[in-house]
């Protein structure tokens, strides 16, 4: 492939300058201020801000730059990317086109070989330091990574330069947010996270197996209202779709606090649409936006369908118990008991029996009194 | 094929209901008082509250249509209608393709996305002049 | 460690763990005591004990005329509480599902605001009976660290517990981990401090009515 014809960004710099806002790009397409005002009525609502920030966000996003994407699948199955193009809102081809330059992805470019790693490079050139970075998949870290590779190049090294010029990372996906499956026990390839090796740049994690597609839109959206990421947890995520759990927003609530439960898959009470936790449902330790965002364009989410939550967006979900057992349950079957119920019994024959030794001694050593003893 | 097309039949009993309608009444009937008051608009994002199946559908039912309705053209439709009580109004955007990309009730006089945008204005009027112009010219 | 790990460790292993403890410090102490035996009384009996041990195991729980003019605090909240105890433990559907999975017995639940109700009045009435332990100079004078641990030990559980469903100070993940750790805590030591009266309550109160009615002091 020639040099030429590979770099995205550079083909379309003819029609859209790189640097135009958005606005200008909107404006070209001939989308009216109330399309506009619609669509950040769309926006506010993707992002969970409160409605009447509308307005706010069409003056932030008529001044917005186009930001450079580069995107980064390491060992990961590609869910993610499928949940991504299956983003409703806003449709994929606008995002792709009118929001971001998405400079490299593996799957969804048209490059392939090195005029693929030529526009990931250019891109890294053109923007350092501006350029997001975007990563799904976990890094093997044992034997030198090579159990994935990508142009001959580990995930690791691969990682370690493009990272260097982002301005900001958001790790896509519970793999590259804290490992996910690759890392689940015995996790051979010593899969970690991207905060795990990088940790001089902002990083943004969306966790989620996959993650919701409006959630990483979501965000994508805020970096460009706001030309930063938004408010994080404790583990990296965006509190605007992370910041409460399953549990809060399920709509079944109100039957965990009556004490409705279904007890199996096809009683009465799952019949009835009664509370899941009994059956595993890990919504209560699980934040995530599903109860509400919903998948599938809002169609529904896995309690509504009847299944419990798996705690999919949660670090080491795949290792945390049984998927059906109750949070109040055991995560794993208990080992000791029987060991320590003989150990116990044992014991307490062992104590019993030197106490009737000690008591046998006593009662031999034992003399008996006569009365001239007494008036001795 | 998409999710919305999937014939989804959804069981309304008069009794199943997990009270989160109720709930969103009564935030809509405060809200309203508040317009009633001294004017604050307010708006609630449909998208972001839990509804168990059917609840959609009750709200509709119980919010009712009102004397106006009104439709948009723009980057897909939207749907706006005033419910059975003045001042709450039922805003929903599609996209080209139709599905719901915001969905809310808006508390107020009149949803700003009905008035003239002044960007839209001028450009318009730049517009007229013009037609103006050839209209002379002719 | 983060919460997530921390939560599954003490629904693993913590648990494996104190249940372990437990179960064998239970089993040593009671085979230990009730395999201590006493000394053959000798003296003829004052009175057939009879029923005397089996009333007294009921009798004890009523107080004695007038004491509890004097000590009304200790009876009430010592009723309170323990009857709270009992609701929380045994009547919350969480509780009955680990119960359920520890002994494949199961039972009804209450609704979770009753439950939460009830671990406020219980908090509560555990506080006063601290109180009452720090301010009477006779309670203080029997006290032990004993009695102070084993009231720590019984507090945290219902208090994590609490904190955890109602989202205070801190995630519910975090919160729900202590708490459960705070119950471990509970079983690994409860073989070992007063708080073994759980399971030598009704026993030590018939041995002693039947002594007492064989001394001559029948109930």
């Amino acid at each position: 492939m020639n040099d030429h014809d590979a770099p995205i960004h550079e083909k379309n710099s003819h029609e859209f300058p790189i640097h135009e806002t958005l606005g200008d790009s909107l404006a070209q397409q001939g989308i009216s201020r109330r399309a506009f005002l619609k669509f950040c009525t769309a926006m506010a609502s993707l992002m969970a801000l409160p409605p009447g920030t509308a307005t706010a966000i069409a003056e932030a996003l008529v001044k917005a730059k186009r930001p450079s994407v580069i995107w980064l699948s390491f060992q990961e199955c590609t869910g993610c990317t499928e949940s991504l193009t299956r983003s409703y809102s806003p449709t994929l081809e606008n995002m792709i086109f009118n929001m971001i330059s998405l400079d490299y992805h593996h799957t969804l470019q048209a490059a392939s070989g090195y005029g693929a790693e030529k526009s990931r490079e250019d891109a890294m050139k053109n923007f350092f330091g501006k350029y997001l970075l975007v990563v799904d998949g976990s890094i093997p870290m044992n034997n030198g990574g090579v159990y994935s590779t990508i142009a001959g190049r580990t995930n690791l090294d691969l990682l370690h330069e493009v990272a260097k010029g982002a301005a900001a990372i958001i790790a896509v996906g519970t793999c590259a947010s804290f490992g996910g499956i690759p890392n689940a026990k015995p996790n051979p390839t010593g899969a970690v996270a991207v905060s795990d090796i990088i940790k001089d740049k902002p990083i943004i994690n969306i966790s989620g197996c996959p993650p919701i597609p409006a959630v990483i839109t979501g965000v994508l959206a805020h970096y460009l209202t706001f030309g930063g990421l938004p408010e994080l947890d404790d583990l990296g995520r965006p509190k605007s779709f992370y910041g409460e759990t399953i549990h809060d927003r399920c709509y079944r609530r109100p039957f965990y606090d009556q004490g409705k439960f279904a007890k199996t898959f096809d009683d009465e009470g799952a019949r009835n649409g009664w509370c899941l936790f009994e059956l595993g449902c890990k919504g209560p330790v699980t934040h995530n936006a599903c109860a509400t965002t919903k998948w599938n364009g809002g169609t529904s989410f896995p309690i509504e369908s009847g299944h419990g939550c798996l705690g999919c967006s949660e670090p080491h979900f795949w290792d945390a118990g049984s998927f059906y057992s109750a949070l109040s349950m055991p995560a794993s079957p208990l080992k000791y008991v029987a060991g320590a119920a003989v150990a116990g019994a044992a014991a307490g024959v062992a104590v019993s029996i030197g106490n009737r030794i000690k008591k046998g001694t006593a009662k031999s050593a034992h003399q008996k009194a006569t009365i001239e003893d007494l008036e001795k | 094929m998409k999710p919305q097309t999937i014939p989804i039949y959804t069981q309304t009993e008069a009794d199943y209901s997990v009270g989160n309608i109720r709930a969103l009444l009564t935030e809509i009937a405060a809200r309203l008082e508040r317009l009633a008051n001294d004017g604050t608009s307010a708006s609630i994002d449909l998208n972001s509250l839990p509804f168990a199946p059917g609840e959609y559908e009750r709200l509709r039912h119980a919010l009712g249509k009102g004397e106006v309705s009104a439709h948009i053209e723009a980057i897909g439709p939207s749907e706006i209608t005033e419910t059975r009580y003045p001042g709450v109004w039922w805003v929903t955007h599609y996209n080209v393709e139709g599905d719901i990309v915001a969905d809310m009730l808006e508390i107020t006089t009149a949803p700003e996305i009905l008035s003239s945008q002044p960007d839209d204005i001028r450009s318009g009027l730049a517009l007229l002049h013009i037609q103006l112009k050839e209209e002379v010219q002719q | 460690m983060d919460a997530d790990l921390f939560l599954t460790w003490v629904r693993s292993t913590g648990l494996n763990i104190a249940i372990g403890i437990f179960v064998l410090g239970t089993l040593w102490r009671l085979v230990e005591i009730y395999s201590l035996g006493r000394k053959r009384d000798l003296a003829v009996p004052r009175h057939r004990s009879g029923a005397s041990g089996l009333h007294t195991m009921f009798r004890r729980s009523v107080p004695p005329p007038g004491m509890f003019k004097r000590s009304a605090t200790s009876y009430v909240a010592g009723y309170v509480f323990h009857i709270g105890l009992f609701i929380i433990v045994f009547l919350f559907a969480q509780h009955i599902k680990l119960l359920q999975e520890l002994t494949g017995l199961s039972w009804p639940g209450l609704p979770t605001q009753f439950i939460d109700a009830t671990a406020v009045v219980t908090l509560a009435t555990m506080l006063l009976v601290l109180a009452e332990r720090i301010n009477k100079p006779v309670k203080r004078f029997l006290s032990t660290f004993g009695d102070y641990a084993g009231w720590a030990l019984t507090f945290l559980p219902v208090l994590t517990g609490y904190l955890a469903s109602r989202h205070l100070l801190l995630p519910y993940t975090a919160m729900l981990a202590l708490h459960i750790l705070s119950v471990e805590l509970l079983l690994a030591f409860l073989p070992f401090t007063k708080l073994i009266h759980v399971f030598t309550l009704w026993g030590s109160r018939w041995y002693n009515g039947n002594a007492n009615g064989h001394k001559g002091v029948p109930v």
